[in-house]
């Protein structure tokens, strides 16, 4: 019964990443896209973990973990880039 | 990983990195096609753990998923309001691109199956690096100990390339990253 466990929740895993990655396509704001940006990155963390779990290699947690700091700098890197643009675009009116 | 896990994995993995190379080759604006380049990133670097290599996966998430996004945003910062919208579609470049995918898919087919102990780059120097590394250094990762010791000044050698790749992106970018298009305004 445990050994069930791990492959539906990578299933849940990966069902969850695909409909993060149609609200990535399907859009339509700027702002849509950057959450679901962020929504699949923090899911492919979690794929991590629970393959490394579900494999015998718990090691894959800190590979996740750092991860999880890597989606986060480009995060800010995109929130940087609109209050940049929108300075701008305040500053042509 | 057990056995039934891994081709699903690797399936789903790869349809999604399809899905994501067609769109960012479809995508008309700018912004849209860097987040998808980032995200094409971090599910190549899940791949690259998968298989295996956790400097390559740590390599293209640090490069792939963060710098490069950081850099493609920082660019459209300086050149806000000039960006050329919509051009014309054009056949040559897909072709260039589709002979090329062809020639590699061609060329793939001489590769050793993955993982199989038998392929020639396992056979020459490895056994020997696997043999004395446990020896001589003591810690479980051989790629580390080739990386950081045996081949230590050929990474410093890499190192000073990144240096200097840093240094001349910090002088294009004016050393203030997305806070120069801010600067300059009249």
């Amino acid at each position: 019964m445990t050994s069930l466990v791990f492959p539906l929740m990578v299933f849940c895993l990966l069902s969850a990443m695909l409909l993060a990655l149609l609200r990535l396509f399907l859009g339509p704001s700027l702002q849509d896209r950057v959450l679901a940006a962020n929504v699949f990155g923090t899911q492919s963390v979690l794929l991590l973990a629970a393959l490394g779990f579900a494999g015998g290699r718990p090691d894959f947690l800190d590979i996740a973990l750092l991860y999880a700091l890597l989606t986060f700098i480009g995060t800010i890197a995109v929130l940087k880039f609109f209050r940049a643009r929108a300075e701008s675009e305040s500053a042509k009116r | 990983m057990s056995a039934l896990l891994h081709p699903i994995v690797n399936v789903a993995l790869l349809t999604m990195l399809v899905l994501l190379a067609l769109g960012i080759a479809l995508r008309r604006d700018l912004f849209s096609a860097a987040i998808y380049a980032g995200a094409f990133s971090m599910t190549m670097a899940t791949l690259f753990l998968l298989l295996d290599a956790p400097d390559v996966a740590f390599t293209e998430a640090a490069i792939g998923a963060s710098l490069t996004l950081i850099l493609f945003l920082a660019a459209m910062t300086r050149a806000m309001g000039s960006e050329k919208i919509a051009a014309p579609r054009r056949l040559m470049p897909i072709l260039v691109s589709l002979l090329t995918g062809a020639f590699i898919l061609y060329g793939a087919q001489d590769l050793p199956p993955h993982a199989s102990p038998a392929a020639p780059i396992h056979l020459h120097v490895a056994p020997d690096y696997l043999a004395r590394t446990q020896e001589e250094f003591g810690f479980p990762n051989v790629v580390t100990a080739i990386l950081a010791s045996y081949r230590g000044f050929d990474t410093l050698g890499e190192v000073y390339v990144i240096f200097t790749a840093g240094v001349a992106i910090l002088a294009l970018l004016g050393g203030a990253g997305t806070a120069g298009a801010r600067r300059r305004k009249p």
